[in-house]
């Protein structure tokens, strides 16, 4: 009788939202990572339904923890793998796993290499993801359609009953390009049905592109001058026409390029003591000399 | 006979809810946790057997728990112990060790004294059949 009585009549959502600190988990989401509305969409989304689930609780009405299986698919370099990383935390902040550790893992840590290996090195790895999540990038390899003795089946296998049977456990997150994770979950209907969340990542658009490329040198402590940034963003809509475009990767590979050439340039061109700033800004000509713009990446140039 | 080895042993028996309690207070403290069954629980016999290595990246008790159901469905009527191992000193040292499945008819234990020389007397523990 005594516990009738402790349970409140109303709940308020918004006092709930605030004190669960999940606000700023979202804020600094869309602060620190460029685009990706339709994952902050969906990631919004599952925040307020563990808030909803915690007052239901708190309420005394039925509830069942929501599975958080998640797939990321996406072209290559749209961020799966960073999200990924990030999630642990997330998640943890908002009180759905108990520790919010990372598990990393990729096919060869899940299939072994003779008869009866595969299942003890896919369940310590589980073992050890417990309480936290367990992230499988390029899924797609685990299964092999052209071998009917891949041990990848039986990985599989362990996997899709952990996920149904310990869902308050652990979150199980698979990545990979869209167009293979399609053929893998054709291949393996009981994956697609087990995961709740299909999270598709776009492509980046190029102002995007350009903010992220500022972001990644910021990092690192360097900048564009104005004439750079504006090369840059002619490079990136270049760069975006020719093929192997990786999106925030192959922006990460140029960037590189441009701070050996920088490093280069300073040593030739200068006879003098250089500041801080000179050692740290980019210039118009240390992007322009890329083979982006002298006829593409096929092309022997540079 | 009540086997009485090991933390908790004059208490009632630990519910699954309380061993992950105190496995989660062992990863806390970052010690190793193995599992060991044996049907020879002699307090002379430290020799139980393993049940799979020692886990020691875990971080949580539900790895544990896991393989702990796995050895209860395969020795359900063994001893069943899990100990922490604490590595601080640079080797493994048991820091807490408790029973955590007995067989439903658990092992008899009977005294012999045997005389020696003079009226020197020695103890032994026997299992009884």
């Amino acid at each position: 009788m005594s516990e009738q009585a402790s349970i409140p009549l109303t709940v308020d959502l918004k006092a709930e939202y605030e004190a669960s600190g999940v606000a700023d988990i979202l804020n600094e989401l869309e602060n620190e990572l460029v685009g990706l509305q339709p994952v902050k969409q969906r990631l919004r989304e599952i925040a307020a339904l563990l808030i909803v689930e915690r007052a239901r609780k708190s309420m005394g009405l039925s509830h069942e923890p929501p599975t958080l299986h998640m797939s990321f698919t996406g072209n290559p370099g749209t961020g799966k793998t960073t999200l990924a990383l990030r999630m642990a935390n997330i998640l943890h902040r908002l009180g759905y796993i108990r520790k919010g550790h990372l598990v990393s893992v990729t096919r060869d840590d899940l299939v072994g290499q003779y008869i009866g290996h595969t299942a003890p090195k896919t369940k310590e790895v589980l073992k050890r993801a417990m309480g936290g999540v367990l992230f499988i990038d390029e899924a797609y390899y685990l299964y092999r359609p052209d071998n009917e003795r891949d041990y990848g089946q039986e990985a599989i296998e362990i996997l899709l009953q952990v996920m149904e049977n310990n869902r308050e456990d652990l979150v199980v997150i698979l990545a990979g390009y869209a167009d293979r994770m399609e053929m893998f979950f054709q291949s393996n209907p009981g994956f697609r049905s087990r995961i709740a969340h299909h999270i598709d990542f776009p492509d980046y658009g190029n102002e995007e592109l350009l903010t992220i490329s500022e972001t990644m040198l910021a990092k690192q402590n360097y900048h564009f001058d104005a004439e750079a940034r504006a090369i840059m963003a002619s490079y990136i809509d270049k760069r975006r026409q020719q093929p192997h475009f990786a999106n925030a990767r192959s922006i990460r590979n140029a960037l590189d390029r441009a701070r050996l050439r920088q490093a280069n340039r300073l040593f030739t061109a200068s006879n003098g003591p250089l500041d801080a700033d000179a050692l740290s800004t980019i210039v118009a000509e240390d992007i322009a000399a890329s083979r982006v713009f002298s006829g593409g990446i096929e092309a022997k140039a540079n | 006979m009540r086997i009485t080895q090991g933390c908790f042993s004059f208490l009632p028996d630990l519910t699954d809810e309380q061993i992950s309690a105190q496995l989660e207070y062992c990863l806390k403290n970052e010690w190793a946790i193995g599992i060991e069954y044996t049907d020879d629980p002699h307090p002379r016999n430290t020799y139980w057997d393993m049940w799979g290595l020692p886990m020691f990246d875990l971080k949580d008790p539900k790895g544990a728990m896991m393989e702990l159901d796995e050895c209860r469905k395969a020795h359900s009527q063994s001893y069943i112990r899990i100990n922490a191992f604490d590595s601080t000193r640079g080797f493994e040292t048991v820091r807490m060790s408790f029973i955590v499945n007995r067989p439903t008819k658990e092992a008899h234990y009977v005294m012999t004294r045997t005389d020696v020389r003079g009226r020197t007397q020695s103890y032994s523990w026997q299992k009884a059949v």
